[in-house]
């Protein structure tokens, strides 16, 4: 090279010059073994025979990483790893902090349990389509917008994962399944472009991608910048693919056309991913637009509650009642985000996790309800007590957890939820959250009545029953298999029920790095930067520290 | 230069959401490619026009030039062409597809995944 510099030139001022300490590679080992183990399985696609244990194993090493990383956030803070050497925020970053290590962690747990209802749901016609690479690719795509610490990168994941969840959607060619298809891709398209042109608006206002530089940046902006048209962009858009009301409509569209342990995934990954971008880009970059649009979201999230659960009352199909049930969950969450108080976004952290397992496991009980009766309409179904009364009680456990009913996982974040609105003296907001809570356990109820309770389908005499076998399902061996990750997830419900205490921790935790996010901006860009950022207005307004909401819920169960 | 290409990027939107209103899906196909050519001007834009000066730092000198162009929109805008048109190539397979099952590109009339006339759920046993 012409002209070097006879010196050596210091780059300490713009690049790592240390390697990052060894566990600090947990924050990109998720996306390594999705990405790798992926690679692995697409070249093994027309090896059916060692698809389904080998995507098992690389899903049981992800909950491993997502084990060990949530463990080591909650230990040391959050952990930054930067792409190419070049110091934020100049490279890419990867930063997790509680929140984003939490819901790894339990994405990775649903598609594992998925995976293994898979293996008996998913034929070796549907495995040369390609199930498993999908599902393992998804992950890498949810895991990775939970991991970065970049908007632009964000959006990337975003595109990764839309396009796995594709592959996973149209699996198997039916005519339903073009048909919801041709209307999940479309809407889901338009929601991340708008995304992107918030992420190109947002960079010709503040001039950076890196999430920590844009919360400091986004606080110095002078008055009157576009910063709030830039937020109501990324509302539009995260609601959008939050299933949110009123575009939420793809949903219900598509949801119920796939096979069922893809539905199971959908409902517990994809919707979630977007209120957790929402989370992190209204609470943590723009608080100050969010406060200004608090009372639409408010309004936003009422209506999405009640507005799913009456659409879950007026389906028989029950597949289609779960899909209503998902916007209704959706709901809550964004009642969580518009109170903005550290109680309201505990609530909705626990929401979100409480909903990511029970309308998984609640999809996959359905489907095995389906293979025993061989129908997917409240007409049709019938006499499963008598067949299968293990089952009518796992039905009943994940119905009052998806009510709020104690002594579940629902119970909690609604609780929180509750407490907060009343806090925040949005009365209306919790009674919203208790009317959709009661209207959730007759919709519920009314499928456990109609396919357990009652002696067989519609038409049976009262007092008969009707036990015949006619299902698609015989082998006990087959039912037993898919029995499995039901409880696996039904027993993750209870334990979250019943031992709180963890969860509300960490739910707090993920709560308060959003809202106080110094150590989030300190860990990627140093502490300087993290005392200059001034936008913490709203730490000051509510100075309940983690543990006091913790113990407000407690005391809140007593009374 | 910037209003010129505002006031293009603001066409090519008016474009494109006239054309995904549309009910048949090869319009909003073609909507959907109009609208990632606007997003795509609309990043470049935002990243300030400069003319001429390409982004790389001469042999001999350590700093760049202060009107250099800067390249991060076009990694960006680079970025986002190549997920563009991989989702087109993925949409236009999808609605061919659908229209030979289906029968039809009117999304008006694709009601197999929701039937109009689905009866009312069950009011009692």
């Amino acid at each position: 090279m012409a002209g070097k510099p006879t010196e050596p030139v210091d780059i300490t001022g713009a690049m790592v010059t240390q390697a990052p300490a060894l566990a600090d590679w947990l924050v990109v080992a998720p996306i390594i073994i999705c990405l790798l183990g992926g690679a692995f399985l697409l070249a093994q696609r027309k090896n059916t025979a060692i698809q389904g244990r080998t995507a098992v194993a690389i899903l049981a090493l992800l909950v491993v990483a997502a084990v060990g990383l949530l463990v080591h956030v909650l230990n040391n803070g959050p952990i930054v790893m930067t792409m190419g050497r070049w110091l934020p925020p100049f490279g890419i970053s990867f930063a997790v902090d509680v929140l984003g290590a939490l819901l790894v962690l339990v994405g990775a747990l649903v598609a594992f349990f998925c995976c293994l209802y898979a293996l008996t749901e998913i034929d070796t016609e549907h495995r040369r389509y390609g199930f498993f690479p999908f599902l393992v690719l998804l992950m890498a795509g949810v895991s990775g917008a939970f991991l970065t610490g970049d908007i632009f990168n964000l959006y990337v994941w975003f595109e990764v994962l839309l396009i796995a969840s594709f592959g996973l959607l149209i699996l198997g060619n039916e005519k339903a399944q073009l048909d919801g298809a041709v209307k999940y891709a479309f809407l889901n398209l338009i929601a991340t472009t708008l995304f992107l042109i918030a992420t190109g608006y947002l960079y010709g206002l503040v001039g950076t991608l890196n999430m920590a530089d844009i919360a400091v940046r986004v606080a110095e902006l002078p008055d009157g910048a576009p910063i709030n048209t830039i937020a109501a962009l990324y509302l539009l858009a995260f609601a959008m693919k939050a299933a949110a009301f009123p575009v939420f409509s793809w949903l219900p569209a598509s949801y119920h056309t796939p096979r069922i342990v893809v539905s199971a995934v959908f409902a517990g990954l994809l919707t979630k991913v977007g209120v957790y971008a929402l989370l992190r880009t209204l609470v943590m970059l723009m608080p100050a637009s969010l406060a200004v649009f608090a009372d639409i979201l408010a309004w936003i999230a009422g209506a999405t509650m009640l507005i799913g659960v009456l659409g879950a009352l007026a389906q028989s199909d029950i597949r289609r009642t779960m899909g209503y049930l998902v916007v209704s969950g959706i709901g809550s969450m964004l009642a969580g985000v518009a109170l903005m108080s550290d109680l309201g976004l505990m609530g909705s952290i626990m929401y979100a996790v409480h909903s990511m397992i029970v309308m998984t496991a609640l999809y996959m009980t359905c489907g095995l309800m389906i293979h025993r009766t061989g129908s997917h309409d409240l007409r049709g179904l019938g006499g499963l007590y008598g067949k299968d009364p293990f089952l009518s009680a796992i039905f009943l456990i994940l119905a009052f957890a998806i009510s709020g009913l104690p002594p579940f996982s629902g119970f909690w974040p609604k609780l929180t939820l509750v407490q907060a609105s009343l806090s925040g003296g949005d009365g209306w907001l919790a009674a919203a959250i208790l009317v959709t809570g009661f209207l959730t356990t007759i919709a519920v109820g009314r499928i456990w009545v109609m396919s357990f309770w009652r002696g067989g389908p519609s038409g049976t005499p009262d007092g008969e029953s009707i036990t015949q076998e006619a299902m698609p399902l015989s082998d006990p061996a087959d039912r037993r298999d898919m029995l499995f990750p039901i409880i696996g997830l039904t027993a993750l419900v209870i334990a979250l029920g019943f031992l709180p205490r963890p969860y509300l921790n960490v739910a707090a935790g993920g709560a308060g790095g959003l809202l106080y996010s110094e150590s989030y901006i300190g860990s990627v860009l140093g502490t300087e930067a993290a005392d200059a950022a001034i936008g913490q207005e709203l730490a000051t307004e509510t100075e309940a520290p983690e543990d006091n909401s913790a113990e407000g819920s407690q005391s809140g169960d007593g009374s | 230069m910037e209003v010129a290409l505002s006031a293009l990027i603001g066409i090519f939107f008016m474009t494109a959401v006239y054309l995904m209103l549309s009910p048949h899906i090869i319009r909003i196909l073609l909507g959907v490619v109009v609208l990632g050519n606007a997003v795509n001007l609309l990043i470049f834009t935002n990243g300030r026009l400069t003319r001429e000066v390409p982004p790389i730092v001469p042999d001999d000198v350590i700093v760049a030039a202060p009107t250099i162009a800067n390249p991060l929109p076009q990694a960006l805008v680079l970025t986002a062409i190549v997920i563009s048109f991989s989702f087109f190539a993925f949409l236009l397979t999808l609605a061919y597809r659908a229209y030979q099952e289906l029968d039809t590109d009117d999304t008006d009339t694709m009601r197999i995944a929701e039937p109009a006339d689905e009866a009312a759920p069950p009011t009692g046993y």
